[in-house]
């Protein structure tokens, strides 16, 4: 969702993004170390990377390569400018976008994409030398983690004239959102009546109703995060239950396993609320205890249907709402006869 | 008989008014409570050596040992489960009694529960924590089902449609209940009946309960002294002999949210107190003449008249019709107003009415009491007492 923000600072950035594509293919500093054995070393170590193409020059010898290679996930690696940024390092196009976002408030950065392509291997004693293009500015935008503004470049890696690898780069600059007080009844009103909380939607507190959960109860939590229902089963007798617990009640088995429910399911009785006001919540919503064909009773709040709709028997299929940026609940919308 | 029964004896209640803004502390108004009993009953604050509460009530057995000047305690126990610990408490005093663990044991509920923490208002933290409680919690809090009446609601609404109950019929017990406290100076609807279209005019909270279906929130406290039937007899009042008390859970239990058992429509622990009651005291639904049946909200007052076995399930709508639970009905339920019409005291106040009923002295007297039945919280974990006259 594009949002309106300050515009003398977008015009700025946007003036500044189109005049940093024109500049195109930027060449920065070439490596300080030509490609090595003691850093592809260190990588692999730490990376637990054990293929001896990499280090052993005997096995890399006897392989399709002939000889030590570097692994292409590294080639970053050799061009990186170091803790100690401001020495000797060349500008790239992408410095002064960065620069004026942090001056307009957009000091967050999270990186969102990193595609590499390889051309080929390279080789111990190959010096590189990175050069920058600045591919896009795009925003401001509404995220899950505030306001920003997507920056996006390129960088290919040259050996000599030869590019050999390339990536595309891009992080969100933005706005750290204010943390409010999940007690507030200022929240947003994550309504199940007829409220459904914008989804992706920027500058979202939390939602105040958070479940308590642990060890026993984790699974099911997981599963709704993935888009799916998980009902506990019974490693040992096979009997489903909801809500879970450690040891089943049938067999004392504490192997537990889960299926995931079909999705479908008939209220089996259920409320509208009213008063008095709820945290995060829009009134008036319907909470069910909604039958599952599975065997097992769960509740949940019934969206996407007046109140008034709502009736025992009424056949319900499970949909998802993100309520906050890290809380989804499984709900219930009216299903088609 | 069972060995409890008969051996202990409630000798003596005390309550401070019923308020909606007491203005003192819920200590004071523990310790005022307890004193007031220990005078009604003939004691002094020495001669306590037990003492139980709820495990919700904020007020100490210590603390309120020391404002009311008892000294050394032998005894002292506190009881779960919300307003389920009402008869419990009682329970525990009379076991005490009985085993010879303590001699006179007070019991005690003290709170401001309207100009204070109010139950009614949702509170964000239940879900909270992973503990067992917290994690049962979860999975109805995050979906905004976080208050008493809304928990209560779930039920009643699977009940009507089981058995074609209304929302007047649940009405009816409210207006019983207001009729009984417009004639009883304590409650705090003294003089302030309501008819069946107020009942169904008023606001809705979580529908299918108005808010006439639900109890009022009120700030007070009620003590009881408990000791054994024999030296009852000695003291000030006539005693109310414990002739069967109980406590019940039944199998997956939840607090307030059992919605995952086979029926909906019933109480099975109020049925596991209901048996124990009848079993210990030998006695059935025929032979009380009044009964205590907590009422927070209306529509179980409706299951526990059939839980109890004073009808068959899903004829209480019949059993309350034309006056049935009225003063001067089949079985008068909760002479004094209830908690609907008189206070919410967490159910203490209904054993107070209770021993009156005994002793014979409550404002809307019920004529020939022998034997009264008294319940404790509904959907949750509960209990029960059988008091009875000499």
């Amino acid at each position: 969702m594009t949002v309106t923000t300050d515009s003398t600072l977008h015009e700025r950035l946007m003036t500044l993004a189109e005049r940093q594509i024109a500049a195109g293919e930027v060449f920065g500093a070439a490596a300080a170390d030509p490609v090595n054995l003691p850093m592809i070393r260190h990588w692999t170590d730490a990376m637990g990377d054990a293929n001896p193409v990499y280090t052993d020059p005997e096995a890399a010898a006897a392989s399709a390569h002939g000889g030590i290679v570097a692994p292409p996930a590294m080639i970053q690696v050799w061009t990186m400018p170091g803790v100690n940024r401001k020495a000797g390092q060349t500008p790239t196009p992408v410095d002064d976008v960065l620069a004026t976002l942090n001056e307009g408030g957009y000091t967050g950065v999270v990186a969102t994409n990193c595609e590499q392509t390889y051309h080929r291997y390279i080789r111990p004693g190959e010096r590189l030398v990175p050069a920058t293009r600045f591919a896009g500015l795009a925003g401001p935008k509404r995220t899950a983690l505030g306001e920003g503004y997507f920056v996006t470049w390129n960088v290919t890696w040259y050996s000599g004239d030869e590019a050999v690898a390339e990536m595309l780069f891009r992080v969100l600059k933005f706005r750290p959102r204010k943390k409010k007080d999940p007690a507030g009844e200022e929240g947003p009103q994550a309504g199940a009546g007829e409220g459904t909380p914008q989804a992706g939607a920027g500058e979202r507190a939390p939602y105040p109703l958070r479940p308590a959960v642990n060890g026993d109860t984790a699974f099911f939590w997981e599963g709704v995060a993935q888009g799916e229902l998980r009902i506990q089963r019974c490693g040992g007798c096979g009997e489903l239950r909801h809500p879970p617990g450690p040891m089943c009640p049938s067999c004392r088995s504490t192997d537990r396993g889960y299926a995931v429910a079909s999705g479908e399911g008939e209220v089996y009785s259920y409320v509208v609320h009213h008063n008095p006001p709820v945290p995060g919540r829009q009134t008036p919503f319907v909470v069910a205890v909604v039958q599952l064909p599975e065997g097992v009773r769960i509740v949940g709040n019934v969206v996407d249907c007046a109140p008034s709709e709502v009736g025992i028997g009424m056949r319900v299929r499970v949909t998802y709402r993100q309520m906050d940026d890290e809380l989804t609940l499984p709900m219930w919308a009216p299903r088609e006869a | 008989m069972s060995f409890l029964s008969g051996r202990t004896a409630v000798a003596g209640i005390g309550a401070t008014e019923f308020s909606k803004r007491s203005g003192r502390s819920e200590l004071r108004l523990a310790a005022e409570a307890v004193l007031a009993a220990l005078d009604d009953a003939g004691l002094t604050p020495a001669d306590v050596d037990g003492m139980v509460t709820y495990t919700q009530d904020t007020n100490q057995e210590i603390a309120v040992a020391r404002e009311a000047g008892i000294g050394d305690l032998s005894f002292f126990s506190r009881v779960h489960y919300g307003g389920g610990a009402a008869c419990g408490t009682v329970l525990h005093a009379a076991m005490a009694v009985a085993t010879g663990v303590a001699e006179t044991v007070v019991c005690y509920r003290a709170f401001n529960e309207r100009s204070g923490r109010r139950f009614g208002q949702p509170d964000a933290r239940i879900g909270g924590e992973p503990s067992s409680q917290g994690l049962e919690m979860s999975w109805h809090v995050p979906y905004g089902l976080m208050t008493p009446a809304a928990w209560v609601a779930m039920f009643a609404r699977r009940y009507m449609h089981a058995y074609g109950v209304t929302s007047e019929d649940f009405g009816r017990v409210a207006v019983a209940m207001r009729r009984h406290a417009a004639t009883n100076p304590a409650a705090w609807f003294h003089r302030r009946p309501i008819t069946l279209r107020e009942h169904q005019e008023s606001k809705w909270i979580v529908e299918p309960l108005h808010l006439l279906d639900c109890c009022q929130e009120s700030d007070g406290a009620v003590a009881l002294v408990v000791t054994s039937a024999e030296r009852a007899r000695d003291l000030r009042r006539s005693p109310a002999v414990i002739r069967a008390a109980a406590q019940g859970s039944g199998a997956g239990q939840m607090m307030m949210t059992s919605y995952y058992r086979d029926d909906m429509t019933g109480l099975p622990e109020m049925g596991v107190v209901g048996g124990r009651l009848w079993e210990q005291a030998g006695l059935g639904p025929a032979d009380v003449q009044t009964a205590i049946l907590y009422d927070h909200f209306t529509p179980f007052v409706l299951t526990q008249l059939e839980e109890l076995g004073f009808c068959g399930r899903g004829e209480a709508r019949d059993y309350v019709a034309d006056g049935g639970i009225e003063i001067d009905g089949r079985l008068p339920v909760n002479p004094h107003g209830g908690q609907l019409g008189e206070a919410y005291i967490h159910g203490m106040n209904g054993i107070a009415e209770a021993v009156r009923q005994i002793r014979g002295t409550s404002v809307n007297q019920v004529a020939g009491v022998h034997n009264v039945l008294v319940t404790a919280g509904t959907g949750v974990p509960t209990s029960g007492l059988i008091l009875s006259a000499e």
